[in-house]
This record gives structure tokens, sequence and C-alpha cells, in this order.
């Protein structure tokens, strides 16, 4: 499969994220996006790694491999990020009783 | 047409609908459900890439764990109905806009590189195999394996003392 493809799929998928987050006020559906975005960016590694192992498979059988971990070490943090940011945003909740973003600009004051 | 190529289109089709519907749909748990089907589609495209441990964990890790805990969460809240407060449509258009913008530019700049002549192998190479990932994991990253373990224990630490009561 021609990366290329590769490429546009993961470029329309962040851009998505990126509208979602420009567009909607609930604070949990912005960070569903941002979760988007960075799929999309894995999915995107991935490619990378497989196009770098077929090119690279004569001169070094394991080539490749590291960017398949990246992707792991992506989706580690990320589960870190999402227990923080939920929480982050129940507190939110329990305070101003609402998750919109619009209410949020109390730190101006 | 090939079955793997029919599989990548149907997959694509599947992943960018998905996502359009996480955010476009009114009600916050119609958005997590949409987002599930979008992340199954994204492991399907692992397993074509023939990386199956990252298809494995994906879909444990995210479609699993995380959307469940977003679940939970906006159950919590009480948040599954539709009367969300919306932002004006002129804000709203100029973010939709701003992303196609992007996507735009982006799309234009990397139209004619010199990338595009080489292909991702699908089905084969083994490199995505759990015993080539777990060699190079234990050998070559073991430093930052154990540094995201005490990544793991601060989040824990600080997601219960955000989360505590006064």
């Amino acid at each position: 499969m021609p990366i290329n493809y590769y490429i546009f799929l993961s470029l329309a998928l962040f851009c998505i994220g990126i509208a979602g987050v420009l567009t909607r006020r609930n604070a949990i559906i912005i960070f569903m996006c941002i979760e988007l975005m960075l799929n999309a960016v894995n999915l995107l590694l991935v490619a990378f790694s497989k196009m770098h192992h077929l090119k690279n498979a004569a001169i070094n059988a394991t080539a490749g491999t590291d960017g398949q971990l990246f992707v792991f070490f992506i989706m580690v943090v990320a589960a870190a990020e999402v227990s923080v940011g939920l929480a982050i945003i129940v507190m939110m909740y329990r305070n101003i009783h609402s998750v919109d973003v619009n209410f949020l600009n109390r730190l101006k004051h | 047409m090939h079955i793997t190529q029919i599989l990548f289109w149907f997959l694509s089709v599947v992943a960018l609908f998905s996502a359009l519907m996480v955010i476009s749909s009114r009600n916050p748990v119609y958005s997590v459900l949409w987002l599930i089907v979008t992340f199954f589609s994204i492991s399907g495209h692992y397993i074509l890439l023939n990386a199956q441990f990252l298809a494995i964990v994906n879909i444990i890790v995210y479609a699993g764990a995380i959307m469940v805990l977003f679940l939970f969460v906006i159950m919590l809240m009480n948040l599954n109905h539709e009367t969300e407060p919306r932002k004006n449509r002129w804000l709203r258009l100029a973010g939709a806009v701003s992303g196609g913008c992007l996507l735009l530019v982006l799309v234009a700049a990397l139209r004619n590189t010199e990338i595009r002549q080489q292909t991702a192998e699908i089905n084969t190479g083994d490199i995505g195999l759990i015993s080539n990932l777990g060699k190079t994991l234990f050998t070559e990253y073991v430093v930052p394996f154990e540094i995201s373990s005490v990544l793991f224990l601060s989040a824990m630490v600080g997601a219960v003392v955000i989360g505590k009561k006064e």
C-alpha cells in the first residue's frame, strides 16, 4: 500500500480532531478529540515503521521496531494523561457544576 | 482489487466517518461510542500492517480502559442528555474552516514529496510480533520502560490527590 495513502488518512483524522477541539464546548469531548489526534499520529508512526522495514530489511532484520515501540510509549503516556485529565474535569465539575470550557475563564480574574 | 486493498479502503472510510460522528453528535455518550468504533478501525489498520501487538494493546488500553473511564465520568456527571450548550454558529463555522484549512495546507505540502514512491508493507514482516518487540523493549528501551512505571505511579497519585474531596 503506498505510504501517502496512510499519510493522508492520518492527516484527515488529525484535522478532524483539531476541528472538534475548536468547535465543541464540552470539556470531555475536547479531551476525546485529543485522543483522536494521538491515534492519528500512532497510525502514521506504524505505517512509517513498516515502510522503513521494507526498505532496510536486507541490512537490519529488525529495522522499524523502534517506531512501534514509540507507539507503545505514546499509549503509556496517553493512559496516564487521561487519568489525570479526567480527575481534573471531575474536580472542575464539582466546583462549578458544568464542564463547559467557556466557564473556565476565571483564572483571569 | 485485492482483498487487503478492499479492507484498507473499508477501514479508512469507517475511521473517517466515525471520527466525523464523534465531533458532530450532540449526545456525549454517542460520541464515546463512535470513538470506540474509530479505535477499532485503527486497530484493523494495525492488523493489516501486521502490527498485531499494537492492535491488541490499542483495543485493550483505548477501547477497553480509557473509553470505559470516559463513559464512567459522563454517567457520573449526568451528561447523557442532549442539552449541551453550543458555541454560536460563527464560532463553529470558524473552527471547521480552520481545521479544513490546516488539512488543505498539509495535503498540498505533502502531495508531491519524494516519499510517495515508497510503500508500507502489508501482511508481511514480523517486526510487529510480540517476540521482536519484547526483545527490543527489554534490551534497548529498558530504561524508558522503567521510567514509564514511575510515570504511572505519579499519575495514579495525582489522580487520587486531585479527585479527593477536600
